[in-house]
């Protein structure tokens, strides 16, 4: 065996140690998962094995869980053989049983990270222990890329732990910490890390072999679906489920029906019923679009795929943030936090001061949370330099600047910063809405000069959009992108255009809100709406958010640029008279919605609206099955309207890798991630299905759902995006 | 085909359906038996000329598991031939199983038939025989699961009707049921329950307050609010993204009560009756059941009704008085408003917020006092109809002979 090494002691117990070579982490890749069963054989028939104790030969943790990219491919990629799929799907499950029904006792010594399949190993084994190591994260996250677990972890979970934590567990892929997990009944002991081994071989040398379940005696915690108590968790579980997925996620109901029917029945029954729900899901186009752009893209931009390979590597040191602003004080804290020496400059001292507190806030909150140590907490402050002093950008490996949007004031900026700046040293504009290749006119080393483009919060957010303008060099790209993996961010790169990617599109599911209004639909059903598309929050809340009077702004100003070329949105309209007659948005508590001053009392609807857009759209909605259409309706609205942005951002060469307008959109502004994103939508739906709605929305709806020729061309050749683009990463 | 015909019909009244209730300590059988009894000894009756015996029994487990139909006609000491089989349309049972006794007199399968129900919700809580719909994932997620109180606060807050609406309707309810006792409207049917002793253990309707008013009623908090907020508003909320923030007006002031009892009504064919020497109340017109939108679950009754006088060839004007189960305010103000019902033509003895709703036995109690009623106010027309679990709807229309 290649990944597991055993070693018999003289008490017969056998130590297995997990260690995928040439690998960092262990995962469970096909060979892990063929050499599982070899020694559970092994364990069960050779006499000279008493008892077994498994843990792994990485100090980086005990295992990562599956490999997705082997999930991905073969009997998994969809559309064949489904009795194959389920034998391969079968194995692990099989050689997990086995092993926890071997007859002998199986601990497992847990000397770091559990996750996915790796902690539904040890949940096979009669005991486990795991290093006293609040680093340590043990969990089961797989609803995050749109599966569950499916390696027993539905069954034996609800069976350790009670059916309630185990679906709050599951449902939203938390971790515990070793603590945590000894609290809720997940393991059994927890000791200093380098006793873990140890400790196992001595509970193998008394402990009994037999798990829980196997018990005569063995009554779920909690009570099954049809104990008293135990229905009211599933009749709350389901109301649950519905309310966060909106129904959007296959994973989230398929994990749900495995948890139901399989506590009903005994573990191998239930462990079957677990793989057919796991291998329906994996072969949905939601978990495959889910798995390719949260994980596999996600992870190919962070570790720098979209870099000059030429470029040699940079290692920023000292970083200069000007303006100390939200978006300034926020960039500074994650610099910092990655060990970046920072200086933060503003107009005042006090300014550049009030920067740096955001950063000491969240620092002092980890500190107070036991996540950070007072020494290391000072350290990281010390690193931020508020100031004024323009003298202090000289060393800087960056320069970012987060003043006002306004040409004059970032000009300014720009040439006060550069007279400090040493060659190569690069120069980003953190701007969301100012095409790039203007801004570098005011600067005097254009190919030094890039858009970074972080979003708010910045300490949440995880995106950055890099824009090139049109000098910028490959040399500034590679030292940005540099930068962007160091703070540990997802960057995708994109071309110059009003609004960039993200901005561009995101603005566009405002405006279908706003047309919708404008056509009568009334404002709560278009909120939720939208809600239910899968975007974090409605097209007008969002609208809100943003702030009214700068959506105003924008039409403006893009009215005066594009002269008798500009068509207006429909509902435009409302959005001026709303701002006329002062209401902004959230921020000054006025927009389509009133925001109370109270903190967590609800908003409600400007009862104003009903005036400026009357609702007179009702028909098709209610009681009758006509509502499903009609909804559905709406939704293919907000999220096409979107999509077809981003294949006209395609088409003018914004973005030109479906992997960065795929995972910028889900991180960027939230799209709707079952989808995988716009470009996975195309490709999902099928590009010539596509096309052809979008006819019929163009027909109804107006120009704003024409789709740009080259998608046409690709329809009528039956192509797709990740086909055409995506290389071997095509999924389905 | 030969006409159903209505003979009788007795109820028990409806006893308090918690431990301290006056018939917590009569079982469910008993309850049963007591009806059958009646109706075998008001009329004289050979009862091995009734066929069969159709009781609804919503939560048939335990002591009302087993098919409490047969167990309670061989209780009631019937005839060996009488069949007996208990049916489950949620809280239409006790009609369904009337419009099967009509059915079966209908098609010529029986003479006479019994149609009733029985629901002993004290000895039986309701939810006690659990069921997939609202447990098993398959079917909660797709049918937009939510408790019947959330579906009722939605239709008040998508039809329009405030707290003080849904309050002022069960104020009359109590009222009227108050009002009907007093007259006497209901000595025709109801038959006091006996203990083990043959004593009379309850001879009247225990949850009524007809005194309560507005003010009583506002000062209850809404039942569903809490539980709706955790999660079931968002739920019905996804399919009915029309309607924004739920109002909760429902309370245990303006929904049915919990209660035990049991019904039987007599039904048979014009020949059965005149050989067994019994004159015909009314005729059994038609009979219909539909489903309907399951999330708001409620209001079936609508089209149940506008399907069933369609294919009587009748217009909502046809009919004299209209009988909805109570089982929450806001459904009956929705069938009243959707179909232009006037208030004084609908429920005119009171309801099930006054009087209670034995899950199963329902709809057979209804159906005897809206037969009564005809005869008091001397009237021809009536439908009956009850909102039901699932989304589906139930009615019969009866004409006096």
């Amino acid at each position: 065996m290649e990944n597991f090494k055993i070693d018999v002691d003289a008490d017969g117990i056998a130590l297995i140690t997990f260690d995928v070579p040439g690998r960092s982490m262990n995962t469970l890749t096909s060979g892990v998962m063929k050499e599982i069963p070899e020694w559970v054989e092994r364990v069960k028939t050779d006499d000279a094995i008493k008892g077994v104790v498994l843990t792994s030969g990485k100090a980086t943790g005990f295992c990562a869980g599956a490999d997705l990219g082997d999930m991905a491919e073969g009997v998994f990629s969809g559309g064949g053989d489904l009795q194959a799929a389920y034998d391969a799907g079968w194995r692990l499950n099989a050689a997990l049983r086995a092993l926890e029904t071997c007859g002998k006792p199986v601990a497992a010594a847990i000397n770091g990270l559990a996750l996915g399949g790796g902690l539904e190993l040890t949940l096979a084994c009669h005991h486990r222990v795991v290093a006293d190591d609040s680093k340590v994260q043990l969990g089961l996250p797989e609803i995050k890329v749109g599966l569950f677990p499916g390696g027993g972890g539905t069954q034996r979970l609800p069976r350790l732990i009670g059916v309630q934590n185990a679906l709050m567990q599951i449902s939203e892929g938390k971790s515990w910490r070793p603590k945590d997990a000894l609290a809720a009944g997940v393991v059994h002991q927890v000791v200093p890390a380098a006793e873990v081994v140890q400790t196992a071989k001595d509970w193998v040398k008394t402990g009994k072999g037999v798990q829980p379940w196997d018990e005569k005696s063995f009554k779920l915690p909690g009570g099954g679906p049809y104990h008293p108590a135990g229905s009211q968790v599933f009749i709350m579980g389901n109301a649950m489920l519905r309310k966060q997925s909106y129904g959007n996620y296959p994973a989230v109901l398929n994990m749900m029906k495995a948890v139901y029917e399989g506590v009903q029945l005994p573990m191998d029954a239930a462990l079957r019923v677990e793989t057919r729900y796991f291998i329906k899901t994996l072969m949905t186009p939601q978990a495959r679009a889910m798995i390719r752009s949260l994980f596999l893209s996600k992870q190919e931009l962070d570790k720098g795929a979209l870099r000059p390979a030429k470029e040699p590597k940079s290692d920023p040191k000292k970083v200069t943030v000007l303006g100390a602003g939200m978006m300034g004080a926020g960039i500074a804290y994650v610099q910092a936090m990655a060990g970046i020496e920072t200086v933060l400059i503003d107009q005042s001292q006090e300014a550049a001061e009030k920067g740096k507190a955001y950063a000491v806030g969240l620092i002092e909150k980890r500190v107070s949370r036991g996540q950070m140590t007072r020494e290391k907490a000072d350290a990281t402050l010390a690193l931020i330099t508020p100031t004024t002093d323009y003298a202090l950008v000289k060393g800087s490996d960056l320069v970012i600047e987060a003043v006002f949007e306004s040409r004059e004031i970032k000009a300014d900026v720009t040439k006060k910063a550069e007279a400090q700046l040493e060659a190569g040293a690069v120069f980003g504009s953190n701007t969301s809405t100012l095409p790039i290749t203007g801004l570098a006119e005011a600067s005097v080393r254009p190919e030094d000069f890039i858009g970074i483009h972080f979003f708010s919060p910045v300490d949440k957010m995880m995106l950055v959009e890099i824009i090139m303008g049109e000098k910028t060099g490959q040399a500034a790209l590679a030292k940005a992108l540099d930068y962007v993996m160091k703070i540990k961010k997802t960057p995708i790169v994109v071309n110059d255009s009003r609004g960039f990617y993200t901005s561009r599109c995101f603005a566009t599911y405002l405006t279908e809100g706003m047309a919708m209004l404008k056509e009568g639909y009334s404002p709560t059903l278009i909120d939720n709406v939208g809600r239910m598309t899968g975007m974090p929050r409605g097209p007008l809340e969002m609208h809100d958010d943003v702030a009214l009077d700068l959506s105003y702004k924008i039409a403006k100003q893009t009215k005066l640029d594009l002269g008798d070329a500009y068509v207006p949105n429909p509902g435009e309209d409302i959005v001026a008279a709303m701002v006329e007659g002062g209401r902004y948005g959230r921020k000054n508590g006025k927009g389509f919605y009133d925001y109370p001053e109270q903190k967590g009392s609800p908003k409600t609807l400007w009862p104003g609206l009903a005036e400026l857009a009357p609702t007179t759209q009702t028909e098709g909605f209610g009681e009758g099955p006509s509502a499903f259409d009609s909804v559905d309706g709406l939704k293919t609205r907000l999220l096409y309207r979107q999509a077809v942005e981003a294949a006209r951002c395609w088409d003018e060469g914004v973005v030109d890798d479906p992997r960065e307008a795929d995972v910028g959109a889900i991180l960027g502004w939230g799209f709707a991630p079952w989808s995988g994103g716009p470009i996975s939508l195309i490709d999902g739906v099928g590009t010539k299905a596509f096309v052809e709605t979008c006819d019929r929305l163009a027909e109804t709806h107006g120009d704003r759902f024409k789709v740009p020729q080259f998608l046409r061309d690709m329809a009528a050749k039956g192509e797709t995006f990740y086909g055409k683009f995506g290389g071997k990463k095509a999924a389905a | 085909m030969a006409q159903a015909f209505i003979y009788d019909a007795v109820r028990t009244p409806r006893g308090k359906g918690k431990k301290d209730g006056s018939l917590h300590e009569i079982t469910a059988l008993s309850l049963a038996v007591q009806a059958l009894e009646a109706i075998r000894d008001r009329n004289d009756l050979d009862t091995g000329r009734v066929d069969d015996v159709i009781l609804g029994c919503v939560a048939p487990v335990g002591e009302q598991g087993a098919d409490i139909a047969r167990t309670a006609v061989l209780g009631a000491g019937y005839a060996q031939a009488t069949a007996g089989v208990q049916v489950n349309r949620f809280c239409a049972s006790g009609l369904e199983a009337c419009n099967m006794a009509a059915a079966k007199v209908a098609s010529g399968e029986a003479d006479f038939a019994i149609g009733g129900g029985v629901e002993s919700m004290s000895r039986v809580p309701m939810g006690s025989d659990g069921g997939a719909w609202p447990i098993d994932p398959s079917a909660a997620f797709p049918a937009y699961f939510v408790p019947q109180g959330v579906s009722a606060d939605m239709i008040a807050t998508k039809y329009g009707f405030s707290r003080d609406d849904v309050d002022a309707y069960a104020v009359e309810s109590q009222k009227r049921a108050g009002r009907s006792w007093a007259e006497g409207r209901f000595k025709n049917s109801v038959i006091p329950v006996k203990d083990q002793l043959g004593l009379t253990r309850l001879d009247h309707d225990e949850l009524m307050r007809p005194q309560t008013d507005m003010q009583a009623l506002a000062a209850l908090n809404p039942a569903f609010q809490m539980m709706g907020e955790m999660a079931f508003d968002a739920v019905i909320g996804q399919r009915y993204p029309e309607v924004g923030r739920l109002n909760h007006v429902h309370t245990p002031g303006n929904s049915s009560g919990i209660v035990d009892g049991a019904a039987a009504v007599l039904i048979g064919s014009e020949e059965a009756g005149k050989a067994a020497g019994l004159k015909p109340r009314a005729r059994v017109r038609g009979t219909a059941s539909i489903g309907s939108e399951p999330s708001i679950m409620l209001t079936g009754p609508e089209p149940v009704t506008r399907k069933l006088l369609g294919k009587l060839g009748m217009e909502v004007g046809d009919i004299d008085l209209y009988e909805l189960n109570e089982a929450f305010a806001a459904v009956v103000l929705r069938y009243m408003q959707a179909l232009e019902i006037p208030h004084d033509k609908i429920n005119v003895c009171g309801g099930a917020i006054a009087m209670g709703h034995p899950l199963g036995a329902t709809g057979a109690m209804i159906l005897g006092t809206v037969l009564d009623e005809l005869e008091r106010s001397d009237k021809s027309t009536a439908l009956v109809t009850l909102c039901i679990g699932g989304g589906m709807g139930t009615a019969m229309v009866i004409e006096r002979v």
